[in-house]
């Protein structure tokens, strides 16, 4: 109760204070207020642009249950114990100290699409004039059965959300017996991040060609072939960890045995290993489909892309993973960052009463290490084609490397410091 | 399509001049230095922000070049020769076919005008 109130006191202050006699100086009302769920790339770019985009005058409030940002991208090089968790986690300090944004360390339970208010964990209510929703992705565990269950035993974990179980995950690597086997299984497209599980099987093969030579990676996945990426990833495989990987395509992961350490296949055999990675069939974050926008196969959010406006309910917009993709559009870090400055502009520009710019572009760039030194990228560059109502990749843009480098990995690493500050700093 | 946006950007230039006025009208100082307010060209340069920062500063020692306060005509040349194939690189070839002349030459002029700085 006494956190209730410091909370309601908390968004009612400060703030709209702040900017008084030029609350609106672009036309916004004096009482705009944008409220934005998640606070991962998607989110947090957001929310600063927004701030950014309206010079101050649009009160930002960002809902997020964690206490810092811990990126995907790069958790990988955590797991195979090439960085530490410290070193892809950034504080929120900066969007509030340096952009005004007012972060709330809590969870969002559920959104009043009708009354625009939100409601959290902890029962505060805060109304919006517009909406971000970055819920990112939920995993669905049901999909595959025992799989929750070996879950929550600690016993097969995902690490598809960095955090702990990043950290988890590369402790059970670093447990494993030279000589055994990591599985990694991976869903049909699409799923967060395109290129991470190859990735993750990459630097994995790695550190075990270092300390543990006679062990193995083994790809289970559900797709016909590598999903991004292909020839470079195998490559990467056959040059730097001959005998080390093995990849399986349209091997799908159907169950999951904890006690016998094994993941059954659609195909019918049954695969045992010493550490079991898998990832199952995802869809749009859980509030997301709780508020019943996920309605593109009741898994992904459809949304109008000139604006990321979701096309159900007025003045919601979503970004990020959670959204039912463009064609060629990765469900990558990259991507959220880019929707989140084309959500920001409209919103800002429909709250002062302007125009939506009726051409929005976006880039994305994944970069993947394949080994401590090496990367690779996958880059593309997307118009919003007003005649056709979508994004489309510009003809003869983008492509990938020309050869895995250490050059790319310093890029990548670039690319990381970067983003991490457009997104919080 | 260059011609539309030409034209879209000229509109929302007036508007974000606008915008500009009544805010330093009104404040008086600090927005003078740093871009202000939202236009299609400010959201066009946010397309290259992820991987050099915001508005072009770009986080200081690492491989990406900070793009704000460089010379106008060193920006358009290098986003057309990388576009053309006479300049090597890794992801920025790729990147260049994606903008048209006149984009190029927004990005340019806008990169120009923010003074030269690095990421916090």
């Amino acid at each position: 109760m006494r956190r209730r109130v410091a909370v309601q006191g908390l968004l009612s202050g400060g703030a709209l204070a702040a900017l008084g006699a030029c609350a609106a100086p672009a036309g916004v009302p004096a009482s705009a207020r944008v409220v934005v769920i998640g606070a991962g790339y998607g989110g947090a770019t957001a929310a600063k642009y927004v701030r950014l985009l309206s010079e101050g005058t649009i009160e930002v409030i960002v809902i997020e249950p964690q206490p810092a940002f811990v990126s995907c991208p790069m958790s990988n090089l955590v797991v195979a114990g090439m960085r530490s968790l410290d070193d892809i986690t950034r504080s929120y300090d900066g969007l509030r100290r340096r952009h005004g944004v007012t972060v709330v360390q809590d969870a969002a339970t559920s959104i009043d699409l009708q009354g625009k208010q939100v409601t959290l964990a902890r029962g505060a209510r805060i109304r919006y004039d517009k909406l971000v929703l970055a819920p990112g992705v939920e995993l669905m565990f049901d999909a595959v059965p025992g799989l929750a269950q070996a879950q929550a035993e600690g016993q097969v974990l995902q690490a598809w959300k960095a955090g702990p179980e990043t950290e988890a995950l590369a402790r059970q690597l670093r447990a494993m017996r030279d000589g055994g086997v990591f599985a990694i299984a991976i869903p049909e497209a699409p799923y967060r991040c395109p290129p991470g599980p190859y990735e993750r099987a990459s630097v994995v093969a790695a550190y075990l060609k270092q300390h543990k030579p006679r062990s193995k990676v083994l790809i289970l996945d559900a797709n016909p072939d590598v999903v991004s990426k292909p020839g470079l990833f195998r490559k990467a495989w056959s040059d730097l960890y001959p005998g080390l990987v093995e990849y399986r395509p349209l091997h799908k992961a159907v169950a999951v045995d904890a006690r016998a350490m094994s993941v059954k296949l659609e195909l019918g055999d049954e695969v045992k290993a010493d550490v079991l990675n898998v990832l199952p069939p995802m869809r749009a974050g859980a509030l997301a489909v709780r508020a019943g926008l996920a309605n593109a196969n009741q898994r992904w959010c459809r949304v109008d892309y000139a604006s990321f406006a979701s096309v159900l309910a007025k003045d919601v917009h979503i970004v990020g993973d959670s959204i039912l993709a463009a064609p060629s559009m990765p469900k990558s870090a990259h991507m959220a960052n880019a929707h989140a400055k084309v959500a920001a502009a409209a919103i800002v520009a429909e709250l002062a009463g302007g125009p939506v710019d009726a051409h929005p572009m976006l880039t994305n760039t994944c970069y993947s290490f394949v080994s401590d030194s090496e990367a690779i990228h996958v880059a593309s560059v997307h118009e919003y084609v007003a005649a056709e109502q979508t994004f489309k990749s510009v003809p003869g843009s983008g492509g990938v490397s020309s050869a895995r480098s250490t050059t790319e990995a310093a890029y990548a690493l670039g690319w990381a410091a970067n983003i991490w500050a457009d997104t919080l700093g | 399509m260059n011609v539309d946006r030409v034209r879209i950007d000229a509109g929302a230039a007036r508007w974000r001049w606008r915008a500009m006025g009544l805010a330093l009208s009104c404040i008086g100082v600090a927005a003078q230095a740093q871009p202000a307010g939202a236009s299609p060209t400010r959201s066009l340069a946010a397309t290259c922000a992820a991987c050099h920062g915001t508005d072009g500063r770009a986080a200081a020692g690492h491989a990406m070049p900070a793009l704000a306060g460089l010379a106008r005509e060193r920006i358009a040349a290098e986003l057309r020769a990388f576009r053309e194939g006479s300049r090597a690189g890794t992801v920025m070839p790729q990147i260049a076919k994606g903008y048209s002349d006149a984009q190029i030459d927004a990005l340019a002029a806008y990169f120009s005008g923010v003074p030269a700085g690095s990421a916090p």
